[in-house]
Order: C-alpha cells, then structure tokens, then sequence
C-alpha cells in the first residue's frame, strides 16, 4: 500500500517538462565524481532505477547498454542512478559489462532522486523513472515507469529524435523556412 | 491487460513482410512474433513450450523469430543469430535455429559449423559470412525494430501486432492465442 501512495505522490512531484533540471554530483567509481553540468551542450538522459542486479535479461541496464550506439546518434549521454553504493555498482558494471556510469545517489540516500521527485520514502529507493534533458539543461521528457516494468528505450528514442527534430527546426527557423520548421518540430 | 488498455500497449513497429522468418500459413488467425536470444535462457525455456504450442494451434498459428542479442550479456548470442541468418541465406533458418535453442550450451563457432555441416550446408560460405558478419545489419535491424516496439527483455512476444504482457508458460499462452483468433474472427 505503502509504495502504491508512493508512485502516487512522485507522479505528481515527478519534475515537469519544460523546468530547468538541477545540477548535481554524484560518484561514478570509488575515486571519481560526475556533475550533471560536466555534459552541458549534449542531450543527457537520466534513467533511475530501484536497485542493481534485475534479472539478466530483462534488465534494464543491460538493454540500454545495448542501444548505446543509438543514444551515441544523438550525441547523448546517458547515467544510471541508484541508490546503491559505489561498490555495489562497480561489480554490477563488471558483470554486466555496462559501458556508461552509474551514479550513486547514497550518502545522503536518495537525495537527487527527492529533488526530482522520485523517490520512494517506504522502501528507501528511486522510482524507476526516465528523464531526458536537452543541450541547454532543461527536462525535454519524463516518464515515471512502475516499479517492476522496464520501460525500454522506446520512450527515449523518441525523445531524443524531436530533439534533434527540434534543432533542425531551430536552423531552418534562422534560414527563415518557417513552415518546414513547423512540420519538423511535431 | 484488458481489452481497454489495449491502446497503450506497445505496438509492433515493423508490420510482419517477407523479410521475415515464418512458420504456419498467411490465413492464419493469429500471428505469434517472438524477439529472442539463442543464448537466453528464458528463451530456451520458452522455445520448448512454443513447439508445444504450435501442436494444439495448428494453423491457426503463424509465428516470426526476430533477433534481439544481448551482446554484452550473452557473448554466443550475436554469432549465433547471425548463424541463424547465415544458414537461412542458404534456405535453412528454421533448422538451424531449431539446432541453436537445442544446444544453448554449445555455441562456440566450432559447434556452430558442426551444425551447418550436419545441415549439409556449404559450409565454405557459410563460414565467410560468419567471419564477415554478412549478416550483422539484419540481425541489428531486427533488435532496432524491437526497441522501437518497446521490447524490454528477452523473450518478449507480440500477438496480432500488440506487445503479450501475460505469462508465456503453456496454458496462458494458448490461451491468449485462442482468444486473439477469436476476436479475429469475429472482426
């Protein structure tokens, strides 16, 4: 029950479109840190997830790490975040050979995700919840997934291709083509 | 689950065409899409329900495999579909795949010539086109449509074009299947 209040609440606290996503660092390894500014000018897309080590082969992790090349196309940046521990996540990684970061939102626990309002007080861990952010740092997309159902990468895709259809739209408004730029930018 | 949240579930993106690989007659009423990896062992699992499946829907059934290798996860699990599309260049899909999920363990390339050998197949070419990847593209483009399908895990399968959300164990599914035929029936 408790939970379910939960996903109701961070639907509604979930950061809206359009509002400018809040900087933050975070560890990515034992020695290292990453700052959600480090990829300003690159679209960024933040997938939090409860808890390393889903099943192999539904995980979300490892189906994002094979669309990686597609994210690549936009020249997107994608970070895992979770509550788990920088440990915890580099064996994870390991085995499950990710080629991104996973960000450790630990100490204190969970506190990016309670900034973008996904995060679950009765369990103590993230929602699973995506965000897309644009060049200029502002949330372009989100989706608050339950908990036990890997999204995809449908959604993201998606987003990241009205993005770029946004910037076409962007250089064809300069070139004074308005028109196509509208047809370009839905 | 129910028939009105039919509208957001996901929809498979690449409608079924002759680039696929089909089992079962174009009349039939329902039409099973699986994306699967031969190295997955859920997939295994699910394979050997599926050929169960297929004896009590008859033609009732036509099912398409598409690929989706979890590479990084799976190491086997690329150059066994691209054997897979290797050994359907030369008119053998369905046997080979058949060879991949009964030998999930044995997917070494020197087990996979041995089964394009046992399949009697020029296994000169067939080898070229594994060292060359020939086949690498058809193989991205299957896990590609998947993603935009909202696949998001192996196996995940499609009834009528519409993502199957329920158990895939045998009753469930036969089930679902005999259902899908009905409503298409009816429409």
């Amino acid at each position: 029950m408790a939970s379910n209040d939960d996903q109701k609440q961070n639907a509604n606290s979930l950061l809206k479109v359009g509002t400018s996503a809040p900087d933050f660092t975070l560890p990515s390894g034992p020695d290292e840190k990453l700052s959600l500014s480090d990829f300003g000018g690159r679209p960024v897309i933040l997938a939090f997830y409860p808890a390393d080590w889903s099943p192999v082969c539904g995980d979300q992790m490892a189906l994002y790490n094979e669309v990686l090349p597609e994210f690549e196309r936009f020249n997107a940046q994608l970070l895992g975040l979770s509550v788990d521990g920088v440990w915890c996540h580099r064996a994870y990684r390991q085995h499950r050979n990710l080629k991104f970061p996973l960000l450790s939102d630990f100490e204190p626990k969970g506190e990016i995700a309670r900034m973008y309002g996904v995060y679950r007080k009765s369990e103590g861990v993230t929602e699973r919840a995506l965000f897309v952010i644009d060049e200029q740092g502002r949330i372009a997309w989100s989706y608050l997934s339950p908990i036990d159902v890997n999204p995809g990468a449908d959604g993201i895709l998606s987003a990241l291709e009205s993005l770029a259809g946004r910037g076409v739209a962007n250089v064809n408004e300069r070139k004074g083509s308005s028109t196509q730029a509208q047809s370009a930018s839905k | 689950m129910s028939t009105s949240a039919r509208g957001v579930q996901p929809r498979l993106s690449l409608p079924v065409s002759e680039r696929d690989h089909i089992v079962g007659p174009e009349s039939a009423p329902v039409t099973l899409v699986e994306y699967g990896d031969y190295e997955c062992p859920y997939c295994g699992a699910a394979y050997l329900i599926l050929n169960q499946v297929f004896q009590v829907m008859g033609d009732n059934l036509r099912f398409v495999f598409r690929h989706f290798p979890l590479t990084q996860i799976h190491p086997h699990a690329e150059t066994a579909a691209e054997a897979a599309e290797a050994a359907g260049a030369q008119s053998r899909f369905w046997e080979m795949h058949h060879l991949l999920y009964s030998n999930q363990q044995s997917l070494d390339p020197q087990y996979l010539v041995r089964f394009a050998e046992e399949l009697d197949l020029d296994t000169v070419r067939f080898v070229r086109e594994l060292e060359n990847h020939a086949h690498h593209d058809r193989v991205r483009e299957d896990f590609l449509s998947g993603v935009r399908s909202g696949v998001n895990g192996t196996p995940t399968f499609f009834v009528n074009g519409f993502r199957y959300n329920g158990s895939w164990d045998f009753e469930p599914l036969v089930n679902a299947l005999e259902l899908a035929a009905a409503d298409a029936r009816a429409t």
